[in-house]
């Protein structure tokens, strides 16, 4: 792995010389494919930071002694001492020190919301406001770098077999971390996915000019390379009871998401043409539907489309609906811009791509044509009143503002909550509106003996690095619960 | 992975394949359904489970090639050759008790996933009426299998070339009239069928149920795809039904839903059909 890296040539500094923080400098922007030329492709958008960007960024970083970034990443990554060997052109070590504390550095790199999360903590922003530490991109350029130039496996020894058998149920982000993570401490697991293939949202919802489904199919050979045995098209509760499960194995940890679409239960919803952000999305991103000539599915080429909610999911079909040549793509939004949750960076790469957004605009039906397809949207307009157990202020809808918006398409994008599956076929498990599965906070044990959750389906739709840190925390647990011969100190959920 | 262990015609465009999918032939459970790709760029097209074998670890699914992934299916795939991808046994179960006695009807292709019902229902200690119609005699399958599990089987031909002339609803309408003794009826078919079984019952006081066949991808209730209208409240086919009560169904909307992608599957057989005339036409 020893490339020749001449880091004085990069910009950086040699190993025992003193760093000098150039911190006032603006923050290095990452490049982009031109917004004309991308909506005609499905490439990935931001491009990545050369070696030479990467140590130019490198270089502002202060290394602080008392990194609030750090405390700030859900799974603190020491983030300054990765920086730093970035600065003295030891990528291969950044990586692997990046991968002590995350599973996907090269997904969570790309598809974190640094910008609330470490990037909002950078003490930079104190003094030079809106530049802190670029600090997702130097992640995704140290894991990308490690990808490219080495085999990509991680220094992971694995200890020596225990006998145990683990089964994990789904493999997005959190089955995946786990299953790894497990395998490494010994067990022999069992990875179950009801698709066809491996990876949970990042495969079937986050498009591929987002997050490249290769990456995601690297993350997944990394796992395998562990010895985990992943078996796809296997619904658990259904080719798999729940009984087999719990009889089969020492301990089982269930991560199958959020995968159950919201809709309004509005009148028109079923009219063809009104599509589940997860439809939209599975028929694009899965099976691959954007590829004319080559899938086997179809999907509408809108004309016009009207995106309902401004979260990760709203944006990601904005832009596919440009890409699928829309003349007109529209974000329809209830509260006011300040309220998106969407990611800063993918809002503002949707509008120079030419979306429209539209707030404080609420859909109240939708009118079809004479086959049964959507040809409008009636909305209503909206204004913000006292804030409400979010602490957002609530949308209120402003009487007699009702307009109509043509369209040809409708995708509603308002959230996903887990399926029921699980929950309904297993018996004593405890939910929470009636599907969110109840965990330990600590433990991630369930209401059932043996039986670990994590990820969006203990918390609802939340985000890739939480999922990937309850997979970990969750892999410790159950090592240590698999390792006690009374198995009984755990606290129930 | 899913090798394909059997495959023959039993009428013009009605293929029956065996196929290795051991996990999903143990499970199943009458009514049933699995999920097919044929090859990784395939779709994923549900297909009921007509028949499963848990010792052999096979099941058996019957289709009518009509559309893109069965013209392939039928065309491209024969025994030897292995299926991308089997996922099942998907919906909930259909309802099996002792009811009394049950008339079950199968219509076209619908004949098919009927016979793992019968077969439940009269294990179950019900008295089976099967009523199975065909557009003709040289379309007709499996009226022998549906024999060996009814108490009393009726066919029916729109043409009258075997059986009664005319439709299933028609044999139907014959049995009530006679006052025989129905405590369920379950009908399986084209939804034209469908519905008009539905209506036909209507006013008869006797539970009907349908199995619906909506368009579907993922089969497990992540994609709202598969949605209608039951009752007043909207539905998610692969998971709540496929069964459901037919005096229930929003039948208009369940017809323009399976419309949806009318246009793009035309064009996409289009497509196929010049790609192969062209390609004819370069062997040539
Ligand atoms: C369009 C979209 C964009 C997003 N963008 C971002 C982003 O930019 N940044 C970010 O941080 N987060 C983003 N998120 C959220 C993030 O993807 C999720 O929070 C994360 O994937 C949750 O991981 P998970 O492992 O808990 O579940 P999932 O990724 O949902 O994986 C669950 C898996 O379990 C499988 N499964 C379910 N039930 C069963 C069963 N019974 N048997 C077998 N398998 C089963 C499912 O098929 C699935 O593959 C986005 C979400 C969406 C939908
Ligand atoms: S097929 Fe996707 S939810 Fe039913």
């Amino acid at each position: 792995m020893a490339d020749a890296i001449d880091i004085v040539e990069l910009g950086g500094v040699k190993e025992g010389d003193k760093k000098k923080p150039r911190s006032k400098e603006k923050r290095l922007d990452i490049a982009c494919q031109d917004a004309k030329e991308r909506i005609h492709n499905y490439n990935e958008v931001a491009l990545g930071y050369s070696p030479k960007e990467a140590v130019a960024e490198s270089m502002r970083c202060l290394e602080c002694p008392k990194p609030r970034c750090m405390v700030a990443c859900p799974v603190h990554i020491d983030i300054p001492t990765f920086i730093g060997l970035i600065s003295r052109g030891k990528f291969h070590e950044a990586a692997e020190d990046i991968h002590k504390y995350n599973a996907l550095p090269a997904v969570c790199g790309r598809v974190c919301p640094q910008e609330n999360l470490c990037e909002a903590a950078c003490i930079i922003n104190d003094t030079n406001p809106h530049n802190p530490i670029a600090i997702g991109r130097l992640e995704r350029f140290c894991a990308d770098y490690h990808f490219l130039h080495s085999d990509g496996e991680h220094a992971a020894p694995l200890k020596p077999a225990t006998g145990y058998k683990v089964c994990v149920i789904g493999s997005g982000p959190s089955g995946l971390s786990c299953a790894a993570d497990l395998a490494k401490m010994g067990h022999k697991v069992d990875l179950f996915e009801a698709l066809h293939k491996p990876g949970g949202v990042m495969m079937y919802g986050i498009p591929e000019f987002r997050l490249p489904k290769a990456i995601v199919q690297k993350e997944v050979n990394y796992v395998r390379s562990l010895g985990v045995n992943i078996e796809c098209n296997v619904v658990v509760g259904r080719t798999l009871p729940v009984k087999e499960v719990l009889d089969g194995y020492d301990a089982v940890y269930v991560a199958s998401g959020a995968g159950y679409p919201n809709m309004m239960g509005i009148p028109g919803e079923n009219l063809n043409g009104v599509y589940s952000a997860n439809e939209f999305l599975t028929r694009v991103n899965l099976m691959q539907a954007w590829q004319e000539g080559v899938a086997g599915t179809p999907i509408r080429r809108p004309r016009r489309c009207v995106v309902v909610g401004a979260g990760f999911t709203a944006f990601d079909v904005v832009r596919i609906a440009l890409r699928l040549g829309a003349q007109e793509a529209r974000i329809v939004y209830r509260r006011s811009r300040d309220e998106m949750p969407g990611r800063g960076e993918e809002i503002e790469h949707a509008e120079q791509e030419g979306a429209i957004i539209t707030v404080l605009t609420n859909p109240v039906k939708y009118l079809g044509d004479e086959n049964g397809f959507v040809r409008a949207v009636v909305v209503q307009k909206m204004e913000l009143g006292e804030p409400d157990s979010s602490g957002r202020r609530r949308p209120i809808p402003i009487k007699d503002s009702e307009y109509e918006i043509p369209c040809d398409t409708v995708v509603v994008s308002i959230g996903q909550t887990p399926n029921v599956l699980i929950p309904s076929n297993m018996p004593g498990l405890k939910t929470r509106w009636g599907s969110i599965i109840q965990a330990n906070r600590e433990t991630y044990m369930t209401t059932v003996p043996k039986v670990f959750a994590g990820g969006d389906a203990i918390t609802g739709a939340a985000t890739v690095i939480l999922a990937t840190r309850a997979g970990r925390e969750a892999a410790r647990s159950m090592d240590a619960y698999l390792r006690d011969p009374a198995r009984a100190w755990y606290p129930p959920a | 992975m899913y090798a394909i262990t059997s495959k023959r015609t039993l009428a013009k465009g009605v293929i029956e394949m065996t196929v290795q999918a051991p996990r999903v032939a143990a499970h199943h459970k009458p009514g049933q359904f699995v999920i097919v790709m044929s090859d990784e760029h395939g779709e994923r097209i549900p297909l009921t489970i007509a028949d499963s074998d848990p010792q052999k670890g096979e099941i058996t699914i019957v289709f009518l090639e009509v559309g893109k992934t069965t013209i392939q299916l039928g065309e491209q795939f024969n025994a030897g050759d292995s299926l991308f991808a089997v996922v099942g046994p998907l919906g909930t179960p259909t309802h099996v008790e002792k009811f009394g006695t049950v008339v079950v009807i199968g219509g076209g292709l619908g004949v098919a996933p009927i016979y793992p019902i019968c077969k439940g229902l009269k294990e179950a200690g019900n008295r089976v009426v099967a009523i199975v119609g065909y557009r003709s005699k040289d379309l007709m399958f499996w009226h022998d299998r549906i024999a060996s599990v009814s108490d009393e089987m009726l066919v029916t031909t729109d043409d009258g070339s075997f059986g009664e002339k005319g439709l299933v609803t028609d044999a139907l309408a014959k049995l009530h009239d006679g006052g025989a003794k129905m405590d369920r009826i379950i009908a399986i078919g084209p939804p034209v069928m469908m519905r008009a079984v539905s209506e036909k019952t209507k006013d008869w006081g006797v539970s009907t149920w349908v199995s619906l066949n909506t368009i579907m991808i993922d089969g497990t209730g992540m994609c709202g795809g598969c949605r209608v209208h039951i009752g007043g409240e909207t539905k998610f086919v692969c998971v709540d039904g496929p069964d459901f009560d037919a005096h229930k169904v929003d039948w208009g909307e369940m017809f323009a839903r399976m419309k949806g992608y009318a246009k793009e599957e035309r064009m996409a057989l289009e497509a196929d059909h010049k790609c192969k005339l062209a390609f004819e036409a370069l062997r040539r």
